[in-house]
C-alpha cells in the first residue's frame, strides 16, 4: 500500500496534507471527561443533528445536567455504562479541523482500569489529564501521568476543568499548575502545559474565554492543533518485521511488512537480524508501481538483490544499526488479567510478527503507581506494573521501547485461554544472555542412551492427591528395573524434603516447584534415563512447560483419573479430612483448582482397574512407543 | 490484512457492495500485490438488495478475479421473511445476522474482514480491530482483548473466530476522499439521479422492484436523489441531492448535518439497538 493508507491504521495524512494527532484523555468519573470530548466534537461540527436529537432524548432519561443537553452522552457508547454513568472501556472518536485530524482515545479513569489507559496510550502522542478545579491534582492524576510516561507519551496537557465552579479564580489555577509542574519536573516530557477551562460551558476549549482574562495561553484546541509531536520515528534506524512472504509465482519473491522505524531506499544494504544474512533492497513494490523510498508507517513489499532466507517473524535492519538480539531482557510489564502473573509460568510472547514462549524469570520490583515507590513482589495482580526479567524460548530482535515503540513493545498471551494478559515495554537486553553460551559436550544424550539400550523419556503422572500416582509409578519403576532399565523416580513429597524444601503451597510456589522438578527431569533425560515424575501438578500451563523442555515424543503425560469423591474416600494420608476441617490451605480439589489434561498420552481409570493393571498398561505403552529398545 | 492472511487458516472478506467494502477490497488488492488476496469474498444476500448492487457485485468479482460466495438464509427464504410483514428488526436478524452466522459456520471461516468503522455508531467506537467472537458468534463488549500498539492477538480455540475491521480508524470523509484519490469504482446509486421513490414516515424509499407494497392510490414519483449508505432497498432511505460527482459528494458530506446511518431504518428500532445486534452476531 502506498502513502495514503496503512493496514488497520488510519489514513495517515489526508489529501490536503493535514497531519494527524492521536491523543488520549484521562480523568476520574466526575472530572467531566466525556463532556469535554462531547463538546470538542460538538464545537468542531462533527456531531450530526440526528445524534443531537438522540442525545437530547437520552439526556432526559440518563442525563446529569438538568434541562441542558448532556454532551457526555454523545461519547458514552455502551448500554451498561449509560446505566452506571461511567465509561468502561477504550472508545475512539474522530474529528478534524482545517489544520489537523484527530483520533481521541477515551479511557476511563477509575482505579481498576489501568489496562485500558495503557491500551489507549500505546498509540497516542499526547495525553490530556483532567482535574476538577475544586479538587486539584489527585493521586490519580499522578498515576495517569506516570502511565503516560511509561507508555512513551511525550506531551502532556493538564486540563483544569470546572474553572467556573471556583469562580474563575486565577489563584486557584496557579496553585494547581504549580503542583502539576512540581511532580512532572524531571520526567522529561517534551511539553507539559496547564489550561483552565469549563467543558460544560465551553470556556477555553475552542475560543479564548473572556471569563479568564488572566490566562493568556492557548485554548485547548489551539494547543492540540499546533503542538509539535513529530518525534520523527523516521530518524530512527530502519526496521521492518516480515509479515508475509509474497510469492504469487516462481519469478517473484517479496517480503511484505510495515516499516516500523526509519526509512529504506532501493539499493540500501539490509540484514536479516536472526541469521545475519546480508543483501540489498532491489525494489520497493506497490500496486501503483515501484517507489524509490518508504518510511515508517508505510506498508510495503521489498524484493532483495540476492535471495536470503527470510520468513514471517524475521526483522530486517541496516547492517550498521542492527537491533538487539537476545533471549533475555528486562522490561516494564503491565498486567491485564484477573489471573495474576506468576514467575516461571510460560506465556506466549508476541513482538512484531514473531511469537515465542516466554517466562518471567524474576520480578525485580513492583511499582506502586500511587506513591511511585518500588515494592518487592512475588506475583503481579490485574492492573499492577512490574519491572521484570524475561526469558524466552528463542532469541528475538528488539529495540529499547524508548527508542522505538513498535519494536520495543510486546504482549503476553495465555496459552490456554488465548487471552491477552500483559503488555511490556523492553528496557534493555540482559548481558548474561549474550555471554553465557552453551558448552558443547562430546558425550551427548544419544550416546548415553545408546549405552543403556533404551530411549529416555519423562513419564509425568498427574492427578489429585490420593489418586494413586505414587503407587502406580512405584510399580512401573519396579517392572522396568526388573527388565534391566535405567530409571529414576521424582516423587512430589520426597522432593519437597530436599531440593524444594523452601517452597510452600501458594500458586507461585507450586509453579516454581514444578519448574524445578521439570528442569531436574530434563537433566535426567539428558543422562539417558526413563524418569518417572509423580506430582499433583494441577495447572495445565506448567505441565505444558515441562513438555516443552524436552524433545517431541520424550514427554508422556499420564493422567491418573480418580474422582475427588473417591480420593476423599481413600484418603491414605488423612489429608482430605484435615483440609475439610480447614487445617490445610490451598489443597488441590478443595480450595485450589485442578485442571485435568486435555490430551494426555495415557488416561488411567483407577476405579475400574487395579494399580497392577495400570502399571502393566504403562509398560505396554512404552514398549509400543519403542522406548524399551 | 496480511497479519490475518498469515495467521489464520481460513479467512474470508465480507463484501457488502457498499463504499466501505469497495475501499476495503481495494486495500486488500494493494496489500497483496502482485499476488491476489488469498481469501474469497462473501456476500450475504437478503434478496432485498438494490438490483444495481447485485449487478455491481458480480462485475466487481469478475474484475478482481476473486472467488465470490453468495449466501442466503434458506430457512428465511422458505418462510418468505421480508421487511414489510415481519418488521425490520426480525427481518434483519433472520436474513442478515442468522444468514451470516450460517455462512461462517458452513465454510468454517475462522477470520472475517468487515468494513465497519468506529465513527459510525457509539457502540462501534469501542470495537477492536481484531474482535473476538465465541463459537456461537457472540460479542461480549465487557470481555474484549486489549489492543496495544499494532500488536494483535490472533489466537483462537477451534470453533471460535475473529472479526477484523481494517477500516476502524477511517471516517466517512476519509472514505470518500480516498475513493476520489484512488478512483475506486462504486455503485452508481451513490450519485444523484432521477429515481422512483415513495415517501414513508418522512423517509424516501425507492421502488426498486414491484415487491414494494404501495398504499392505495400511491405511486412512485421521480425525484433527484442519491444514497449515502446502501443496504436493503426497503430499509434504506434516499436523500434528495444533486451531488452527481465525487467532488460534489465530498462537499455535501463536509456540510452534512445528519449522520450517514440516519437513513438506516434498522438503527432506529431502539436505542442501543446496534450493540444488541452485535452481541447476537451482527457485524
Amino acid at each position: 500500500m502506498t502513502a495514503l493508507a496503512t493496514a488497520a491504521g488510519a489514513p495517515a495524512a489526508d489529501i490536503a496534507g493535514r497531519g494527524l494527532l492521536r491523543f488520549l484523555t484521562c480523568g476520574s468519573v466526575d472530572d467531566g471527561k466525556s463532556t469535554l470530548i462531547g463538546r470538542l466534537l460538538y464545537e468542531t461540527q462533527v456531531v450530526f443533528d440526528d445524534h443531537i436529537d438522540a442525545v437530547t432524548r437520552a439526556s432526559r432519561r440518563h442525563g446529569t445536567t438538568g434541562e441542558d443537553v448532556d454532551l457526555a452522552l454523545l461519547v458514552d457508547g455502551l448500554e451498561a455504562e449509560r446505566e452506571q454513568g461511567i465509561t468502561i472501556d477504550v472508545a475512539y472518536r474522530y474529528f478534524a479541523t482545517a489544520r489537523r485530524k484527530f483520533i481521541v482515545a477515551d479511557t476511563p479513569g477509575h482505579e481498576q482500569y489501568t489496562r485500558n489507559m495503557a491500551t489507549g496510550a500505546s498509540t497516542a502522542d499526547l495525553a490530556i489529564l483532567l482535574v476538577d478545579a475544586r479538587k486539584g491534582v489527585l493521586i490519580q492524576t499522578k498515576r495517569h501521568a506516570y502511565i503516560a510516561k511509561l507508555l512513551g507519551i511525550r506531551h502532556l496537557v493538564l486540563a483544569v476543568n470546572k474553572i467556573d465552579l471556583v469562580g474563575f479564580d486565577a489563584g486557584r489555577f496557579a496553585e494547581i499548575e504549580a503542583e502539576f509542574r512540581a511532580f512532572v519536573a524531571g520526567w522529561d516530557f517534551a511539553t507539559a502545559v496547564a489550561i483552565p477551562l469549563s467543558a460544560r460551558f465551553g470556556d477555553n476549549l475552542v475560543a479564548p474565554s473572556p471569563r479568564v482574562p488572566w490566562y493568556d495561553g492557548p485554548t485547548l484546541l489551539q494547543h492540540l492543533e499546533t503542538v509539535e509531536v513529530d518525534e520523527d520515528i523516521t530518524a530512527q534506524p530502519f526496521r521492518m518485521a516480515v509479515q508475509w512472504v509474497n510469492r504469487p509465482n516462481l519469478d517473484f519473491r517479496g517480503l511484505s511488512g510495515s516499516v516500523a522505524g526509519g526509512r529504506v531506499r532501493s539499493g540500501d544494504p539490509i540484514v536479516v537480524t536472526a541469521s545475519g544474512q546480508a543483501t540489498r533492497v532491489a525494489r520497493i513494490v506497490t500496486a501503483d508501481g515501484d517507489i524509490e523510498e518508504a518510511e515508517a508507517g508505510q506498508a510495503v513489499t521489498l524484493t532483495c538483490a540476492e535471495e536470503v532466507d527470510a520468513s514471517r517473524g524475521d526483522v530486517l535492519a541496516p547492517p550498521d544499526a542492527r537491533p538487539e538480539f537476545s533471549d533475555q531482557f528486562a522490561a516494564h510489564l503491565i498486567w491485564m488479567h484477573e489471573t495474576p502473573l506468576f514467575p516461571g509460568r510460560p506465556y506466549l510472547l508476541k513482538a512484531g510478527t514473531r511469537s515465542v514462549t516466554a517466562t518471567v524469570s524474576e520480578i525485580k520490583h513492583r511499582v506502586d503507581v500511587n506513591s511511585l515507590s518500588h515494592l518487592a513482589a512475588k506475583e503481579l495482580q490485574l492492573n499492577e506494573i512490574g519491572f521484570c526479567n524475561l526469558s524466552l524460548s528463542a532469541p528475538i530482535a528488539f529495540d529499547p521501547y524508548s527508542a522505538n515503540r513498535e519494536t520495543g513493545g510486546f504482549i503476553l498471551i495465555d496459552r490456554l485461554t488465548n487471552a491477552t494478559v500483559g503488555a511490556g515495554m523492553i528496557e534493555f537486553g540482559l548481558r548474561r544472555a549474550t555471554n553465557i553460551h552453551w558448552q558443547a559436550l562430546d558425550v551427548d544424550k544419544a550416546a548415553r542412551a545408546r549405552l543403556k539400550e533404551q530411549r529416555p523419556a519423562i513419564l509425568w503422572f498427574t492427578g489429585l492427591s490420593g489418586a494413586g500416582k505414587s503407587t502406580i509409578a512405584n510399580l512401573v519403576e519396579r517392572k522396568l528395573l526388573a527388565e534391566g532399565r535405567h530409571t529414576y523416580l521424582l516423587d512430589g513429597d520426597n522432593v519437597r524434603h530436599g531440593l524444594n524444601r523452601d517452597l510452600g503451597f501458594t500458586e507461585t510456589d507450586r509453579i516454581e516447584n514444578i519448574r524445578r522438578v521439570a528442569e531436574t527431569a530434563k537433566l535426567f533425560v539428558d543422562a539417558g534415563l526413563l524418569v518417572l515424575v509423580s506430582f499433583i501438578s494441577p495447572f495445565r500451563a506448567e505441565r505444558q512447560m515441562a513438555r516443552d523442555l524436552v524433545e517431541a515424543g520424550e514427554f508422556i503425560e499420564i493422567f491418573v483419573d480418580t474422582t475427588i469423591d473417591e480420593c476423599r474416600r481413600r484418603d491414605p494420608k488423612g489429608l482430605y479430612a484435615k483440609a475439610d476441617r480447614g487445617q490445610i490451605k490451598n489443597f488441590t480439589g478443595i480450595d485450589s483448582p485442578y485442571e485435568p489434561p486435555e490430551r494426555p498420552e495415557l488416561r488411567l481409570d483407577t476405579v475400574q482397574q487395579t494399580p497392577e493393571a495400570s502399571a502393566e498398561a504403562i509398560v505396554r505403552h512404552l514398549r509400543d512407543r519403542g522406548l524399551l529398545g | 490484512m496480511r497479519e490475518v492472511a498469515a495467521e489464520f487458516r481460513n479467512p474470508v472478506m465480507l463484501y457488502s457492495i457498499g463504499k466501505d467494502s469497495s475501499v476495503m477490497l481495494h486495500l486488500a488488492m494493494k496489500a497483496f500485490y502482485p499476488a491476489s488476496p488469498p481469501f474469497p469474498l462473501l456476500h450475504i444476500d437478503t434478496t432485498w438488495k438494490f438490483r444495481e448492487m447485485i449487478r455491481f457485485r458480480d462485475d466487481t468479482a469478475r474484475r478482481v478475479g476473486m472467488r465470490l460466495i453468495v449466501h442466503t438464509n434458506p430457512d428465511g427464504l422458505a418462510r418468505n421473511v421480508n421487511p414489510f410483514e415481519h418488521g425490520s428488526s426480525y427481518y434483519t436478524n433472520v436474513m442478515k445476522t442468522e444468514a451470516l452466522k450460517q455462512a461462517l459456520t458452513l465454510h468454517g471461516f475462522d477470520a472475517a474482514f468487515g468494513g465497519a468503522r468506529r465513527d459510525e455508531e457509539a457502540s462501534r467506537a469501542k470495537e477492536r480491530v481484531f474482535s473476538f467472537r465465541s463459537a456461537s458468534h457472540g460479542w461480549d463488549p465487557k470481555n474484549q482483548r486489549p489492543e496495544l500498539w499494532h500488536l494483535y492477538n490472533t489466537r483462537i480455540a477451534p470453533g471460535e473466530s475473529i472479526r477484523v475491521f481494517p477500516l476502524s480508524n477511517w471516517t466517512e470523509l476519509d472514505i470518500w476522499e480516498y475513493i476520489r484519490a484512488e478512483g475506486i469504482p462504486i455503485v452508481p446509486l451513490y450519485f444523484a439521479a432521477e429515481r422512483p421513490v415513495v415517501e414513508r414516515d418522512g423517509m424516501l424509499i425507492m421502488a426498486d422492484d414491484e415487491r414494494l407494497p404501495l398504499a392505495p392510490g400511491q405511486s412512485p414519483e421521480m425525484r433527484l436523489v442519491r444514497f449515502r449508505t446502501l443496504g436493503c432497498y426497503p430499509l434504506t432511505a434516499a436523500a434528495e441531492s444533486s451531488a452527481a460527482s465525487l467532488e460534489e459528494i465530498v462537499r455535501e458530506i463536509m456540510e452534512a448535518r445528519r449522520s450517514e446511518r440516519s437513513g438506516r431504518l434498522i438503527d432506529h428500532d431502539e436505542q442501543a439497538s446496534m450493540e444488541r445486534k452485535k452481541r447476537e452476531g451482527y457485524f
